[in-house]
């Protein structure tokens, strides 16, 4: 199934989260609401049609200046992409989610998203690193902690505006 | 007089401890690296097996949105520092696949030459080091004897034993050196007797077959479910390699070349029989057919080596132009997995009309490998757990980047 067709199938079920398509993309990919990323994933999987039973890699991207993609009118947020492929029928997709880069514009306070890892596993790490390294909290997930730096780390590092502290624990970081 | 293996269930039935938490590394011997393991206890039993990786984190995808996309590569060169060739491949593919960048013939050539020798060096070590985790020294000395020979063609090729940088966005850096194709042959015809040693002391090793034959038995719903790829993958007899399945950025370099994807489906490899056979302990997804399968997959590296050979001889000596530090990346994103020793290797780049990335993104197969290590240690016992951790072949450098 070519991304039109996948983006067509999941427009039947959820045309409220099923948001665009760019088949014409390098990767093609659909864009799909920030509420509807559980329902759509879900469906994904299990629609006979589709059956992407494998999520490679999620990972999530900082824009921090509407200027960093052409296409972009929504301005700064931080992006979630997932990509999926299906080994019976040999398909694959790009999800994108768009999210605020803080919640509510209150800096600070991180941007959430309903957890995919019960629909693949593959989800509980890298959600997790998602949260540590771009920072989105990851609603439902089963161990929301952090993954490549320690627990106490301050700030996540791949947001555009972030600073590198001057010390931690006592050792020079800068 | 014969030792019977002392199945899980019996030590349950013997005697319940209090629950104890053991810290297996960072430093313990058989974690491949800066790995930490909580294990919890209940005697002999694991309970559960929490992994806390970060160790040798050194923020490479931060480095690479400052970093023109040919001085990134170096750095992909420290991720899976044991398939430093694959790492590169990787890397080049996507920023080539981003760019619409052809590669010449004889470039791919010496692409698929390089990174099956690596493929097999990688293998070597995962089943030398394999062996010292479960208490055996000397297929460890045979595997890094051969593996020694590789590195010297690769020195020949490029100048370096271990991060080579050697395959760029574009190409590689220069033509094979005369006379370099002879040494790879002759490498390989020296090479090919010597598995059996590795399969003596190993794969056909009744120790060894006690400590890997039913242990760790990882089914293939929950291995696609984990994202596990690679010969975990595949020793739990999905039949699934990039190399013959992946998008045509990558698939195409391999076209045309005769080789076997190695999975035990239903049970069975393909020309099984010109391999010891497998122990009637094992079970597929087992730590023995993890194993398994890369031993075999280094004779299907080799005959792909040699096809590979004919068909350098048969290209025009056009290497390509490799892009310079000061190519600029075009907006948009590209994604591009490679089927790399340990598994599939993705990784992703955003462009934005600069010399620099807006985005790096390296999907490590070891990461989603090692995901999978609690699911298969529960329930087994504490001396299984270095067994397993050793049939998964992590690199800590690619898991933490």
């Amino acid at each position: 199934m070519d991304a039109e067709a996948i983006f067509r199938e999941l427009q039947k079920r959820h045309p409220k989260w099923t948001l665009a398509v760019d088949a014409a993309a390098i990767d093609p990919w659909i864009e799909v609401a920030p509420e509807g990323i559980l329902d759509a994933c879900r469906t994904l999987r299990d629609e006979p049609g589709l059956v992407f039973d494998m999520l490679h890699c999620i990972s999530g991207v900082d824009y921090l200046a509407a200027a960093d993609r052409k296409d972009a009118g929504s301005g700064p947020r931080v992006e979630v992409l997932y990509h999926l492929s299906s080994m019976i029928h040999r398909h694959r997709i790009v999800l994108r989610v768009r999210l605020p880069r803080w919640k509510d514009d209150v800096p600070g306070e991180l941007p959430e998203l309903a957890s995919v890892s019960g629909v693949w596993r593959t989800a509980d790490w890298h959600e997790r690193e998602v949260y540590d390294l771009v920072g989105v909290r990851f609603l439902g997930h089963p161990d929301p902690r952090r993954i490549l730096c320690p627990d106490d780390w301050q700030g996540h590092p791949l947001r555009k505006d972030y600073e590198v502290p001057d010390e931690y624990h006592g050792i020079r970081v800068k | 007089m014969v030792m019977e293996r002392i199945s899980a269930e019996l030590v349950e039935c013997d005697v319940h401890t209090d629950e104890l938490l053991i810290n297996m590394g960072p430093q313990h011997p058989s974690t491949h690296g800066v790995l930490r393991l909580v294990l919890r206890t209940d005697g002999e039993l694991i309970l559960d097996v929490i992994p806390h990786i970060g160790y040798l984190h050194r923020s490479a995808e931060k480095l690479g949105e400052s970093l023109a996309a040919r001085q990134w590569l170096p750095y992909t060169d420290r991720l899976d520092y044991l398939a430093s060739m694959n790492m590169n491949l990787g890397w080049s593919l996507v920023v080539e696949k981003l760019l619409g960048l052809e590669v010449t013939p004889r470039a791919a050539c010496v692409r698929v030459m390089v990174a099956e020798l690596n493929r097999i060096a990688s293998h070597l070590v995962a089943a030398g080091c394999y062996g010292l985790d479960l208490g055996s020294f000397t297929p460890y000395m045979y595997a890094f004897r051969e593996r020694e020979k590789i590195l010297d063609l690769f020195e020949a090729a490029c100048g370096a034993r271990l991060t080579y940088s050697y395959i760029v966005p574009g190409g590689v850096t220069a033509d094979l050196p005369n006379g370099w194709l002879d040494r790879c042959a002759a490498f390989l015809d020296q090479f090919d007797p010597t598995i059996d040693d590795l399969h003596a002391v190993l794969t056909s090793n009744d120790i060894f077959i006690r400590r890997t034959a039913g242990v760790g038995v990882l089914d293939m719903k929950t291995a696609i479910d984990y994202g596990c790829t690679g010969p975990v993958l595949r020793g739990s007899g999905v039949d699934w390699d990039l190399r013959r399945d992946g998008e045509p950025w990558y698939a195409r370099m391999y076209e045309g070349y005769a080789f076997d994807v190695i999975a035990p489906v239903h049970g069975h490899y393909r020309n099984e029989a010109a391999y010891p056979a497998a122990p009637r302990a094992a079970v597929v997804g087992d730590c023995w057919h993890r194993f398994f399968v890369r031993m075999i997959e280094v004779v299907q590296s080799m005959a792909i080596i040699r096809q590979a050979m004919d068909r350098y001889r048969g290209t025009d000596a056009s290497m390509g132009q490799p892009i310079k530090a000061t190519q600029k990346l075009p907006r948009g994103e590209a994604y591009l997995e490679t089927e790399a020793p340990k598994g599939q290797m993705g990784f992703m780049v955003i462009g934005n009309d600069t010399k620099t990335p807006h985005r790096v993104r390296a999907r490590s197969s070891c990461f989603c490998n090692l995901s999978v290590a609690p699911e298969l240690c529960r329930g087994g016992l504490v001396a299984d757990v270095p067994a397993v951790i050793g049939s998964l072949d992590l690199v800590l450098g690619e898991i933490d980047r």
